[in-house]
């Protein structure tokens, strides 16, 4: 029994060492960046941490903000899980964002759950049939989902800047910003903690994890998409559609970042602005890399991240470094993820006695 | 009539230019068998390197040096985690975009102070009489990058296909164990041929910033980087293939500005997605005829 928990301390251990090593490598990198850039790092990463853990409305922001890049996290793992390179989320979370902007504004006698439901239902299967696009394109033509889904993103954001430039403006706001009306009170999700900003989109996000997770472990279908995930011949041989499988992972890849969009835009902004989502396709992919695509894995980096991004104002308001030293910080904790190699402990000791490293 | 078709081929021309250049220079990646998606941010890089430096030494061409040398320096990382740690070319590619976006809005706000400042561009070279020509003159009143663009066509198609140095990459891309047997570095090769594409990205960013128009704005590169991706596919990874490719889409954004100016009714909007449709329409068309190196996207692990 005791053996048994050593044992399991032992292998989270050796599991979490790589990402924790990786993270405090960034932030030392980051901090020399910062020191030459003239700031202070000190002051910086306490904005930054007390900004996004200090109290109960910083963690409130943090989940908030972790919501929807866990949900594009997803979008991206699923994909992959299934030898799919989904690069377009961000597309896909303006197109679940736009249909449940439509729904959410114009559906105007369903009770609260029920709107908020079907408001869901549906950026999840717009977001979805975006995403299945890319992979019809690969079965039919063999076009390389890197070029595609990146294409889509754009066309999908210069879509949304067309339709709340026109279709769906707010005409009776006076902003000089072109904007979509605002989402009917019976459309945005609640605030689920006192004193706190967070909303119902965790569950949302909750809900989501351990749909991954089922679908990938305990189905039929998600063991031929993880077959086909690590070799694609061996997948055909035993007979699985590779084609079939390829549409229905990014099927619910697109869903998933759908969903991401329509959290954000029920629980955060409330309406769509212009640029008011980018960037959150891209976090996600960053999560997932960082999670290994694994269910456990993706919950806690979007969490990291969302600390990340809701610290990312009172770091600069404390420090003057700007936000956007986070993207800094987020592509290297991911480049040292990818290269875990550096930090083997096993290799370090090989080479300091000067023995042969492949 | 005549004007308006001199200036659409001039934009044509000077829209096709940065896909060109940062194309050129992945004939060379791709063929030994990189897949990089992180052009776009070296792209973005070399944009932002190219203002800074025309703003510290007041010369465009001093600008350019440093985009270029930057930028290289920028693909080592690329190089480096693909290279020497095996990484996922892809993951590693996107990692550098987000990276590039960080440190390109950080250097800009410091440097830049969130002021757009005069900076010297590239000035147009005008050729002597061949800019008289009806039409086609104003094809010859470009500038030097933009000229260089197209000379570099012959002389990479010709290092490509008949020099030891070319067929070198080209083995790399297709059997990276075999050329490692032959005596053929798969490590340098790969390494040279990433920091060429990184010195060219840098420059085509630069021609973004300060040939087309003059300052940095941030995510001004919006896509370019994988429209080059695109390029070289469509362009059957030869050098000539990537200039019509590069063409083909500086039409497509040059006939966007041209429907935007004359007023059609089609929103604006709109019209900006023409260019990537144009990408998606032509990668759908064109990938079964052609096909990448048969390592594309693999690490080597020499054994």
């Amino acid at each position: 029994m005791e053996d048994n928990k050593a044992g399991k301390v032992r292998s989270f251990l050796i599991a979490a060492y790589y990402p924790i090593v990786s993270i405090l490598a960034s932030f030392v990198i980051a901090g020399i960046i910062m020191q030459v850039l003239g700031f202070s790092p000190y002051e910086a990463f306490k904005g930054l941490i007390s900004g996004s853990l200090g109290n109960k409305r910083a963690w409130g922001e943090t989940l908030n903000k972790a919501v929807p890049i866990a949900l594009t996290g997803l979008s991206y793992a699923i994909a992959k899980r299934c030898g799919v390179i989904n690069l377009g989320a961000e597309g896909q979370v303006y197109a679940g964002a736009l249909c449940a902007v439509l729904v959410g504004t114009e559906i105007d006698f369903l009770p609260a759950p029920l709107h908020i439901l079907l408001t869901l239902i549906v950026a999840f299967i717009g977001g979805a049939l975006y995403g299945a696009i890319p992979a019809i394109l690969k079965n039919r033509f063999g076009a390389s989902e890197l070029i595609t889904t990146i294409m889509f993103n754009y066309i999908a954001l210069y879509f949304v800047h067309f339709m709340i430039a026109g279709p769906i403006k707010d005409y009776s706001s006076t902003s000089n910003f072109a904007q979509s009306k605002a989402m009917l009170v019976t459309a945005r999700l609640p605030r689920i903690l006192p004193g706190t900003r967070l909303h119902a989109g965790l569950f949302v996000a909750v809900a989501a994890l351990l749909f991954f997770q089922f679908i990938l472990f305990h189905t039929t279908r998600g063991y031929e998409m993880r077959v086909i995930g690590l070799n694609q011949n061996a997948g055909e041989y035993a007979g699985i559609n590779v084609h079939k499988n390829r549409i229905l992972s990014m099927f619910i890849a697109g869903g998933f970042a759908g969903l991401g969009g329509a959290c954000e835009l029920m629980g955060v902004q409330l309406r769509i602005m212009e640029n008011a989502f980018n960037g959150l396709g891209f976090d996600g992919i960053a999560v997932a890399l960082l999670g290994g695509n694994t269910t456990g894995g993706i919950a806690a980096s979007s969490i990291l991240f969302g600390a990340l991004s809701s610290g990312a104002n009172k770091m600069q308001m404390k420090s003057g470094v700007p936000t956007a030293t986070v993207y800094i910080l987020q592509g290297l904790v991911i480049l040292f993820v990818i290269g875990k190699r550096l930090f083997d402990i096993r290799r370090m000791k090989r080479t300091a006695m000067g023995g042969a490293v492949k | 009539m005549i004007e308006t078709l001199s200036s659409f081929l001039s934009s044509t021309v000077r829209m096709a230019t940065p896909l060109l250049i940062a194309g050129l220079g992945l004939v060379f990646s791709a063929n030994a068998g990189i897949v990089n998606i992180g052009i776009e941010g070296f792209m973005l890089f070399g944009a932002l390197m190219g203002c800074a430096g025309s703003y510290w030494t007041g010369s465009a061409l001093f600008g350019a040096l440093i985009a270029i040398l930057s930028t290289m320096l920028f693909s080592a990382i690329f190089a480096y985690f693909t290279i020497n740690q095996y990484a996922d070319q892809t993951v590693v590619g996107a990692a550098i975009n987000i990276l590039a976006s960080g440190i390109t809005i950080t250097l800009n706000r410091l440097v830049f102070e969130g002021k757009v400042p005069a900076i010297s561009g590239f000035e147009s070279l005008h050729i002597p009489f061949l800019e008289k020509l009806p039409i086609i003159g104003i094809l010859f009143q470009q500038s030097l990058v933009c000229y260089l663009a197209f000379v570099l066509v012959p002389v990479v198609a010709y290092v490509m296909r008949k020099t030891h140095l070319g067929l070198q990459v080209l083995a790399v891309g297709e059997n990276p164990r075999a050329s490692d047997t032959v005596g053929i570095s798969v490590k340098w090769t790969r390494w040279w041929t990433i920091l060429l594409s990184g010195a060219l990205s840098g420059l085509a960013g630069a021609f973004m910033s300060m040939g087309q128009v003059r300052f940095f704005s941030e995510g001004m590169i919006s896509g370019k980087g994988y429209m080059a991706l695109a390029v070289i596919v469509l362009g059957g990874y030869t050098a000539f293939g990537v200039l019509w490719a590069s063409l083909i889409f500086g039409v497509g954004m040059a006939l966007q500005f041209r429907l935007q100016v004359l007023n059609t009714g089609i929103p604006y909007q709109i019209l900006t997605m023409l260019p990537y449709v144009i990408t998606l329409v032509a990668v759908c068309g064109v990938n079964s005829k052609t096909r990448g190196p048969a390592s594309s996207g693999e690490p080597y692990i020499k054994e």
